[in-house]
């Protein structure tokens, strides 16, 4: 039906025109429905988590890492009869859950090191752990390269290393030392006290300046690494962070009666340490910043930087001659600004398809 | 809770660390559902891209289109060739880059015009500046991607690309059957039938019919809509249906407002009445519009990704092992590592891949022959 009423003809054209539309006229185009369906897409695919735990035997990482995830994730529930035996090598034990909270998915894994300073000779006892890491990114860059990779390839890569540190109160020891110092070049590291219910608030905040000031004076840059803050807003909560690490924890997986509430805790003579009181112990400090914060920043920096790091070592480690080259590609070639960054084009290496990770000395 | 309340608060606690705090509701909540959120957060930050191809016959109404989709004006400045001019013009290749932001998420959007293709008096080929375009955005990030400074990688492949048949036919034209098959296999193509306000709704029907019959009878592979979960609502897969049910999409696009039924509307003006674009039951502009931004874009992208490109860098990577292969002294231009001597696997899978090259070819020449033949 032909609607009458309408716009005053600017020409005498039988065709006459309306207003024309300037730049986001009226109207909504809808691109933020963009972030809807990525998200949908991550909910369908579910999320990976590895996170690997450090220290000598006793020192509560298997209860840490229950007390975190709220359910039996260690190696130690997951074993039929826990051995408490200190073996003789360091083992590297992964164990993998898929835990589901609000319609999210996440196939967690945690990395156990059994062994890790107990031996009386304590040298070199991070080579293991310094392998398997690298280990893991070889996998990694191993699909990456394929000529059929998978669409989404699976990430074994360790994403994050609590180090536990034995609460003596005074400062790090050697092996703390030259731990952290290697590893901290491949790994997000976040250092924790543990058992703190043996410190005083006081002792606490002596042993956690010492810790700094060491860890600084060893140009050890733990997570989360200042060179790393994306904008001034990150820089000011991980300043924050930073300020307060490492954080002082305390783990359980036995609830008790406090206040009418049923809390985590350890029950002693002389009171209720309640894991999740922040009066208390640094539990919940830690437990925001690897799961309800930082989580999605600490697979970042593994994926996009140290990751990265390993594969430019490794692609020029495994190319022999280094000789600038022009392709002879048939397609026309733009060169980006990136080439000119790189000192040398590379050649491809007649080596066979079995390769060693990278070596682990540092 | 988001994010960034998140942040703040463990800001606001780590600023009173002492102060008791009650953490009674969440006792057995972990809170790694916040996760969706975080990734949620850096995306906002980041922004997103998206490269848009328009590809048809001059005045099939792609620009005004592709301004009714974006709400922009990319065009201002424009100079329409005469038929003259056109005589020796050759397909060109123009991008127009906006960035465009909406309740805080950005987007850079990148329409890669190809004005002139279709418009010669000989277009043979004239696809072929076309696909050496796509092939090069491909190749350009296979090198990036290979290269060993990955941080910053430009994202310029070509998510999607409209093709918009002229409603005057009867079906597909032999130059539209050549473009599709060219490049169904480099980039998503939603093909559409473009000015569709000269056709009656019959018409439309009958024509759309054809088109689909035609693309299939072709083998061409246009863009699919991925199939709906099982556990979706049924209006949302009543939706899905329908929307699939309309393809290729009859489409009108307008740079001008005009009043219809007392409310100011994209529309165009005719002595008969008025076509309203966004109105469902004059073109299927909506539907376009709802598919390509609002439900399917980030699957665009991801098709172009897992997909298409996928493919060229299989087939690169072939073609590049097979050449060193044969010339030890020849230098790879990018960092590849395994393989000199390929391995049971992939010997298999670039045979694979070199006999469904064969038969392409086979068919396409099959084709030409056949078209060759009908003009005869």
């Amino acid at each position: 039906k032909p609607h009458t009423d309408s716009v005053k003809p600017n020409h005498g054209s039988p065709q006459a025109k309306g207003d024309k539309t300037n730049g986001s006229d009226f109207g909504y185009v809808g691109i933020d429905a963009i972030l809807e369906q990525m998200r949908r897409k991550a909910m369908k695919q579910g999320f990976e988590f590895n996170i690997m735990v450090v220290g000598q035997s006793g020192l509560g990482k298997s209860t840490l890492m229950n007390t975190l995830f709220k359910s039996k994730v260690s190696r130690k529930s997951v074993q039929p009869n826990p051995e408490e035996r200190i073996p003789k090598t360091i083992e590297i034990k992964s164990i993998s859950h898929d835990i589901e909270e609000k319609g999210v998915r996440m196939k967690l894994t945690v990395i156990d090191t059994p062994g890790f300073g107990d031996q009386i000779n304590n040298e070199n006892c991070w080579q293991p752990i310094m392998k398997f890491i690298n280990d893991q990114y070889e996998a990694y860059l191993q699909e990456e390269i394929n000529i059929d990779r998978k669409k989404r390839i699976p990430d074994s890569r360790v994403h994050c290393c609590i180090y536990f540190i034995p609460p003596t109160g005074h400062c790090l020891r050697p092996l703390d030392v030259e731990f952290m110092r290697r590893l901290s070049k491949v790994v997000n590291i976040v250092p924790v006290i543990a058992k703190a219910d043996t410190l005083t608030l006081e002792e606490r905040d002596y042993f956690k300046q010492t810790i700094r000031e060491e860890l600084r004076a060893n140009g050890i840059d733990v997570y989360p690494q200042k060179e790393f803050d994306e904008d001034a807003e990150d820089r000011m909560i991980n300043d924050k962070i930073r300020e307060m690490i490492p954080f002082a924890v305390v783990g359980s997986d036995q609830e008790y009666q406090v206040n009418g509430k049923r809390i985590l805790g350890r029950k002693t003579k002389w009171g209720t340490i309640e894991v999740e009181n922040i009066a208390h112990c640094e539990f919940a400090y830690l437990r925001d910043l690897l799961i309800r914060t930082h989580m999605q920043n600490i697979k970042d920096i593994t994926g996009s930087i140290h990751y990265e790091t390993y594969r430019v070592r490794r692609l020029n480690e495994s190319n022999g001659h280094f000789t600038p080259h022009p392709s002879d590609h048939p397609a026309e070639l733009k060169t980006n600004g990136q080439h000119e960054e790189q000192p040398n084009a590379l050649q491809a290496n007649g080596v066979a398809a079995q390769h060693e990770a990278l070596s682990h000395e540092m | 809770m988001d994010a960034i309340m998140l942040q703040e608060k463990l800001v606001e606690r780590l600023l009173c660390p002492r102060v008791r705090t009650a953490r009674q509701k969440e006792k057995q909540y972990v809170g790694f559902a916040t996760l969706p959120n975080q990734v949620h957060r850096k995306s906002v930050k980041k922004g997103f891209d998206f490269t848009l191809m328009v590809a048809g016959e001059s005045g099939m109404g792609k620009s005004t289109l592709v301004n009714s989709l974006f709400l922009t004006d990319l065009y201002k400045d424009r100079k329409l060739l005469n038929a003259e001019e056109r005589i020796n013009q050759t397909v060109e290749i123009i991008k127009h880059t906006v960035d465009i932001e909406e309740k805080g998420v950005k987007l850079k959007l990148t329409i890669v015009d190809t004005p002139g293709f279709g418009d010669a008096v000989n277009n043979n080929e004239c696809w072929k500046p076309i696909t050496d375009y796509i092939d090069q955005q491909f190749e350009q990030y296979f090198r990036d991607e290979s290269g060993l400074n990955r941080k910053n990688i430009q994202d310029n492949r070509v998510h999607c690309c409209l093709y918009f048949i002229p409603p005057f036919g009867h079906g597909l034209r032999p130059v539209d059957v050549e473009f599709m098959k060219a490049l169904h296999e480099k980039v998503n193509i939603i093909p559409l039938i473009a000015k569709a306000d000269c056709l009656t709704p019959n018409e439309i029907k009958k024509l759309k019919d054809r088109i689909r019959e035609e693309i299939d009878k072709f083998g061409i592979k246009v863009y699919q809509f991925p199939e709906c979960d099982s556990d979706e609502d049924e209006e949302f897969k009543q939706l899905d249906k329908e929307l699939k049910e309309c393809t290729p999409f009859a489409v009108i696009g307008s740079n001008t407002v005009v009043e219809a039924r007392g409310q100011r509307v994209r529309g165009r003006l005719y002595p008969w009445g008025i076509v309203e674009v966004e109105n469902q039951s004059h073109c299927d502009f909506v539907k376009l519009r709802n598919m390509l931004i609002r439900s399917h874009m980030h699957d665009l992208k991801d098709v172009t990704c897992d997909v298409h490109y996928e493919n060229y860098r299989a087939q690169c990577i072939q073609e590049m092992t097979s050449k060193l292969a044969q010339d030890n002294r020849m230098e790879s231009p990018i960092p590849i590592l395994p393989l000199s001597t390929p391995d049971v696997d992939t010997e298999k899978l670039i045979k694979m891949k070199d006999e469904e090259l064969k038969r392409m070819q086979e068919m396409l020449n099959k084709m030409q022959q056949q078209m060759h033949d009908k003009e005869q």
